[in-house]
């Protein structure tokens, strides 16, 4: 039995080396004083972390990242909320259907997203870049919008509503004065999740930037192609930092759970 | 002049029709509770009452005006719901004062009609405390004071004492009763709970597959059940099927299936019809020995009885001990019989017995199909 015990306890430790191994030597590097991405790192210094602030692009994208994240955060806010009310309360038809075309933008691969959506946003309805993008954006946050706060609806029992609006406030009221307070955690916590889901967004991205917009992960993938030093190290950990607590707020208002089950 | 009137109402859910040309009155300040097993419709007039649901034909009156097509919003209708259904971010007192908020009422007259309410269902003092703070029977007295404070025209109650221990809801099925009765106000009350609904209520609704059975006073459905139907949901279990009846005033003699001849007093006044059945309560039906049968049993004589009227010949088949009595299952040529005994006097498995029908006891009810 207790042989057992140690076995699972190295392979749980192996596991564990092999997925935060990679973040331990990024952030050790980070904190290198040579020229050149290198493990172990010579001597100690935070030059890459000033050269983050000191490169204009990194500044730049980092706003437009941190714009189109908020933005359409709110653009799917308004989006999907009704559309989460309407999916968990109504009775219609195609209920289902409408479900799974919400929830495909998770499923489909985001390659295949974001070409799709070059061809016909920027190709051939001739959109800007930054309009192109913001919508790509939209698209990729809704699921994640929906989901959650259709999941927040599924625990609060409708006759709340009812007798709210049996006391004699209509629906909308009912909506702002019981619904909305008593789903709030779940409404913060999808809001969330789609910022850090936009933030870090790659796939789609890389198909909706041009001359002039650019989000910080595609600017740091540029970066790469033609420098070879220690800041891009030092973004990674700034962005690990960011993501991590994000993900600690969320895990305390929902519980991780609520995204991991049906 | 009738208060609340549902006219030819028809309700469908998908493609199932629930209530078909349903008709209801109610008068004001009578409490009437819709009784019967689940799927008869009950919940579903309850909730169109309410207007939550939406009639598909028919017109709903109320106080002479058509509430056909008004809100629920608008119908100042209280409800409380089995599941309490209390606001969970809002303390007791922010529960109860919901409704005259909406109502614009002004901060002082909120608070004395909350405190007012708070003490008619007995919760001062729990004006902070929030609804997961709160024992079942408390949650759902803060739903009651919660529907009555906006002083509702009409009030209604889905099953309210279901989440709560048996206790507890003889004490709130009497509070119900006595807080209607203080304020006088008109309610439908749906349960079922036969004993509750029979208690509380000045009127009973028995409904069966979206008809009514019957409405009447509870201790007249008890005494007098119109259908088999009815009589069978409040516990009449022996049936005899009718050939022949004759009537002489509320004497009635008949003729039942294998030559059984049975003499009644027909006390309902309720219409003979041709298809009808008699029908007698376990406790009523009395077993006896032969020599037990003398002059006067069930107020027959004992010519009557020697012509064999009222008696019919059994065997007991299944004693069942219930403590205060015993309960037979007796075979006879006509099926089996349930009767009850007092324990003093048990008959053994296979005993031959006599089934005897007091004349006073044996109802006529119209044959459900």
């Amino acid at each position: 039995m207790k042989e057992k015990h140690r076995g699972l306890a190295v392979f749980t430790a192996l596991v564990f080396i092999f997925l935060l191994g990679p973040l331990v030597i990024i952030m050790a590097t980070s904190f290198g004083d040579s020229t050149i991405l290198k493990f172990p790192p010579e001597g100690f210094s935070l030059r890459w972390y000033q050269n983050i602030f000191d490169v204009d692009m990194f500044m730049e994208t980092f706003k437009v990242t941190i714009v189109v994240a908020l933005i359409g955060n709110l653009i799917a806010l308004l989006l999907g909320v009704p559309a989460a009310y309407a999916l968990s309360r109504g009775e219609f038809r195609g209920k289902g259907l409408l479900n799974s075309i919400f929830i495909s933008p998770i499923l489909i691969p985001g390659v295949v997203l974001g070409f799709t959506m070059l061809k016909y946003l920027v190709v051939k309805f001739d959109l800007p870049i930054y309009s192109s993008l913001l919508i790509g954006h939209v698209v990729l946050m809704l699921p994640f919008i929906i989901r959650v706060i259709a999941s927040s609806l599924s625990n609060f029992d409708y006759a709340i509503e009812e007798a709210s609006m049996s006391l004699g406030a209509s629906r909308l009221k009912t909506f702002f004065t019981v619904v909305l307070p008593n789903i709030r955690s779940g409404l913060i916590a999808g809001v969330l999740l789609a910022f850090l889901e936009s933030f870090n967004n790659v796939d789609i991205s890389v198909f909706m930037t041009g001359p002039g917009v650019s989000t910080l992960p595609i600017q740091m993938l540029t970066y790469v192609e033609n420098y070879f030093d220690p800041t891009i190290a030092a973004i990674s950990v700034l962005l690990m930092v960011v993501t991590g607590v994000l993900m600690i707020l969320i895990e305390r208002l929902m519980g991780l759970s609520y995204f991991t089950k049906k | 002049m009738e208060l609340l009137s549902l006219q030819n109402i028809s309700v469908a859910y998908e493609k199932n029709l629930i209530l078909e040309n349903f008709n209801l009155n109610i008068e004001k300040g009578e409490l009437i509770s819709l009784l019967g097993p689940s799927g008869c419709g009950k919940t579903t007039t309850l909730r169109l009452i309410a207007g939550f649901l939406e009639a598909k034909d028919g017109k709903f009156m109320f106080e002479g005006k058509d509430y056909t097509r008004v809100p629920v919003n608008k119908r100042n209708f209280g409800f409380v719901f089995q599941s309490y259904a209390l606001f969970p971010h809002m303390t007791v007192f922010d529960n109860v004062a919901y409704g005259l908020r909406l109502r614009k009422a002004n901060k002082e007259e909120i608070d004395k009609k909350v405190h007012a309410m708070l003490e008619v269902v007995s919760l001062q003092g729990f004006e902070k405390r929030y609804p997961g703070e709160l024992s079942g029977g408390q949650r759902q007295r803060v739903a009651i004071a919660r529907a009555l404070v906006i002083q509702p025209d009409l009030l209604l109650f889905d099953e309210p004492l279901s989440n709560l221990d048996a206790n507890l809801r003889v004490n709130m099925r009497v509070e119900i009763r006595r807080i209607q009765k203080q304020l006088g106000i008109t309610t439908v009350y749906v349960s079922h709970d036969q004993e509750e609904c029979f208690s509380i209520s000045d009127k009973v609704a028995i409904m069966n597959k979206g008809v009514i059975e019957q409405l009447d006073a509870p201790a007249t459905i008890y005494k007098y059940p119109t259908t088999e139907f009815v009589a069978r949901f409040i516990g009449f279990n022996n049936f005899i099927a009718i050939q022949q009846m004759s009537q002489d005033g509320a004497q009635v003699s008949l003729l039942g299936e294998q030559g059984t001849k049975i003499k009644l007093v027909h006390r309902s006044g309720h219409p003979i019809t041709d298809s009808m059945k008699a029908a007698i309560r376990p406790d009523d039906l009395l077993v006896v020995t032969d020599s037990e049968l003398a002059d006067g049993v069930g107020g027959l004589t004992m010519d009557e009885l020697d012509a064999g009227y009222n008696v019919i010949t059994g065997k007991v088949k299944i004693s069942t001990f219930l403590g205060r009595s015993y309960q037979y299952e007796v075979e006879t040529p006509l099926g089996e019989f349930t009767v009850n005994r007092e324990m003093e006097t048990a008959f053994d498995h296979g005993a031959q017995v006599k089934l005897v029908l007091p004349k006073e006891k044996v109802v006529l009810v119209r044959t459900s199909v």
